[in-house]
């Protein structure tokens, strides 16, 4: 008989025996060797079945297909501009994906985005060697003007928006900001300096206690203490089921922007 | 850097708001430990934010400069590893080390810290040469005033070693510590914008248009300066950053 | 003539006192802190990252590059040289073969993952208390591995076997003395890093060996605790 050495939803580490037997079967960030399934990188057991795999809760961002993300222009090329998407790979955006509008060739193209301008761009491809394209042709995508970025833990983006973006909507209703989170791990914050800096403590609390059961509610308090002001709208369902429900390879987790909230509905499984 | 990010948080500075939500003259928390290297003659760890760094002291014997035949010798040396900020390389120091380096070291000579003379041992031939090394774990910005408190706590942690034969044996350490009278304490007012800040954050080190480094002893008398940054700074400015710093080294001073 | 008991007391088989963290280092993707007797080592991980210059690159797989160092004022004797040594750059290298045989970088083709490690105290076994926390922050930064890398010394003082020698049985004057630092995958027992200088028969050795494999495990254990603390 196969058995589980490890509880769903347990933090495991590479080289930890997660089953032992052959009646589990290994999936992503999980190896068999010889009776036993073993983790190959650090992550949380989820168990499906008689499916095992892990799900990555550090290191750097994994580009897909059809996230959102926030990047930064570093280089202007012949008909386009190179991003640092905050990933081991920086991303094109070519010219006919730049805009609606049409961009004639040869043009400035710092004219539309300059060195050091960050923007909101989707991934529409990513190839086996990770060549990455980006457009900026869809609600919500844009230059971001004025505000400010901050980084984030990207396994944590999921949480800081929370269900239907029910997190991430709390804070903004709070604070009064704007805020944009990428599925890269940057997120951007425009508001009152005061109440700016209430949703960036608010978005690194999320982010250290990601995995707290009941974290809606805390952050509810926390904002309602740091704001002074009740919250009023009630959270559709508090969430107490933790982390990282949504199987990470069908790249399906929610997405926010703060202009075009109809975005959610366009992002599809890749 | 995003000159619409440099307004909109210099609009921030102007109300006395830091991107952490400190003021602007406000320093992150600090603590001080000293004798955390076993092998090293005097050590100590600062911590403040996110920025964490080690200081070292080694003791050897050596020959003495001709010009100051009866004066011991300090040796000052910044080493930023890429470990602790991915802006920094492997290879020799860069600009930022040697400036770093340099600052310290001046405000630890020039307040006369270190009585050197009682580092001779024998004039001529043989002094003690005192090695301050400053080593970032994770740095998060204000490299120089953090460097230098390590660097002080570290100079009054350390310890003789025995002379044996006229070479150290740093197997048996003496009681007897380093002649320190003053403390020189280091601070750094920056200049973004309008605004003027202390204790900056790599993020907000980015944004900086001009500072200045001041070294500031017991009775306030200043020791030591270095104004770094692009833009110029005009006189009432820098008298009043100088202000500033001698408000400021009071409460670092508490923590040693 | 056989040592009879080691100087700070130890059994044999027993290693110094060992503390281990990780995520120490906040700009770094990835860090670990291995700490074991008087050696400390912290280690930070950065990338994937594009590597530059672009020769460099392999479109098959990333890049594992380690660096090792000693700060000025890590040693017990004299001041280190800052900057690179022949020694650091062979230790550098080792250490890169110790972990490259766990490490799975196929899914980062062009990248490079930069390991940094820095020593703050040495007291014998340094560049095994690094390939630790090397291997503590490796697994931190998320990166694809299939165990840890446990590393420690095993060797012979005075014709005794005995595992994780300080720097004053490395310097023990009667007998032979031999070091031999030994990395290994603990659940293969396949042993990535092999060095040794010193005198030591054969059957000694195969002795050494055979008892440094517990510690060995036990040390992994050690690791992988302080990663599930970090995400308590």
């Amino acid at each position: 008989m196969g058995k589980l050495l490890v509880k769903d939803k347990e933090v495991v580490v590479p080289g930890e025996v997660i089953a032992d037997g052959m009646d589990y079967l290994p999936s992503f960030g999980t190896y068999r060797q010889n009776e036993k399934i073993m983790a190959n990188r650090l992550g949380l057991l989820s168990v499906d079945g008689k499916v095992v795999k892990t799900i990555a809760i550090s290191g750097r961002y994994i580009p897909r297909r059809n996230d959102v993300i926030i990047g930064r222009v570093f280089d202007i090329l012949m008909s386009g501009w190179r991003m640092d998407i905050n990933s081991a790979y920086s991303a094109v955006l070519m010219m006919q994906e730049a805009s609606f509008k049409f961009i004639q060739k040869g043009a400035d193209l710092s004219k539309f985005f300059a060195l050091d301008d960050y923007v909101v761009a989707k991934i529409i491809r990513v190839t086996s060697q990770n060549l990455i394209d980006l457009t900026m042709k869809g609600p919500g995508l844009r230059k971001l003007d004025g505000g400010k970025i901050i980084s984030i833990n990207t396994h944590k983006v999921p949480r800081v928006i929370g269900k239907q973006g029910s997190m991430v909507s709390m804070i903004k209703d709070a604070t009064g900001c704007r805020i944009t989170v990428g599925q890269n791990g940057l997120v951007w914050i425009n508001g009152e300096p005061e109440q700016e800096s209430i949703a960036v403590s608010a978005i690194k609390k999320i982010e250290s206690e990601a995995h707290h059961p009941g974290l809606t509610d805390e952050i509810k308090v926390f904002l309602e203490k740091r704001t002074g002001k009740k919250i009023v709208k009630a959270i559709p369902q508090p969430e107490n089921k933790p982390i990282f429900k949504k199987p990470e390879n069908t790249g399906a987790h929610n997405s926010e922007s703060v202009e075009v909230p109809e975005q959610k509905v366009m992002r599809k499984s890749q | 850097m995003n000159q619409d990010f440099k307004n909109h948080m210099c609009q921030a500075l102007k109300k006395n708001v830091r991107m952490d939500g400190r003021k602007n003259d406000e320093f992150r928390k600090i603590t001080v430990q000293t004798g955390v290297i076993a092998g090293a003659e005097g050590s100590a760890k600062v911590t403040c934010g996110d920025t964490e760094l080690i200081v070292g002291i080694k003791m050897n014997v050596g020959t003495p400069y001709p010009d100051t035949p009866d004066a011991g010798v300090l040796m000052t040396g910044a080493e930023l590893y890429p470990m602790s900020n991915p802006q920094f390389e492997v290879g020799p120091p860069g600009d930022i080390a040697i400036e770093t380096a340099r600052v310290i070291d001046r405000g630890i000579r020039e307040s006369g810290a270190i009585d050197t003379k009682k580092l001779c041992i024998e004039a001529g031939e043989k002094v003690w040469m005192v090695c301050l090394d400053i080593a970032p774990v994770n740095l998060d910005g204000n490299l120089i005033d953090l460097g230098a408190l390590g660097a002080i706590a570290a100079l009054r942690n350390a310890k003789f070693p025995e002379l044996k034969d006229g070479k150290p044996d740093y197997k048996h350490i003496s009681k007897k510590a380093l002649p320190i009278s003053k403390i020189p304490i280091e601070i750094t007012v920056s200049k973004i914008g309008e605004s003027f800040l202390v204790d900056l954050t790599n993020e907000e080190e980015k944004f900086v248009d001009a500072r200045l480094t001041v070294a500031v002893l017991e009775d306030d008398t200043l020791c030591a300066m270095q104004k770094g940054g692009d833009s110029p700074l005009t006189q009432d400015e820098i008298l009043m950053m100088i202000d500033l710093a001698i408000k400021k080294s009071k409460d670092l001073r508490k923590l040693l | 003539m056989t040592l009879k008991k080691r100087p700070d007391g130890r059994k044999f088989d027993q290693t110094r006192k060992v503390e281990a963290k990780a995520g120490v280092i906040k700009n770094a993707d990835g860090s670990g802190f291995f700490k074991i007797g008087n050696t400390s080592a912290y280690a930070a991980v950065y990338g994937p990252k594009e590597l530059f210059p672009r020769n460099k690159q392999d479109p098959k797989k990333g890049l594992l590059r380690c660096n090792y160092n000693m700060m000025p004022f890590s040693g017990a004797g004299d001041r280190v040289r800052p900057g690179p040594s022949r020694r650091s750059k062979e230790i550098s290298m080792v250490t890169q073969k110790a972990l490259l045989p766990v490490v799975d970088l196929s899914n980062c083709p062009n990248a490079v993952v930069d390991v940094f490690i820095e020593l703050t105290e040495t007291d014998a076994g340094s560049r095994c208390a690094g390939i630790c926390a090397a291997s503590i922050a490796l697994a931190d930064a998320g990166i694809t591995m299939k165990d840890m890398v446990s590393a420690v010394s095993a060797g012979i003082v005075d014709n005794q076997v005995l595992v994780d020698l300080d720097y004053q049985e490395e310097a023990y004057e009667t007998g032979d003395v031999a070091d031999i630092p030994v990395a290994m995958i603990p659940n293969t027992e396949e042993i990535t890093l092999l060095q040794m200088d010193g005198r030591i028969s054969k059957e000694d050795f195969k002795k050494a060996l055979e008892m440094v494999k517990q510690p060995l495990k036990d040390l992994a254990e050690i690791q992988r605790k302080a990663l599930k603390e970090k995400y308590k």
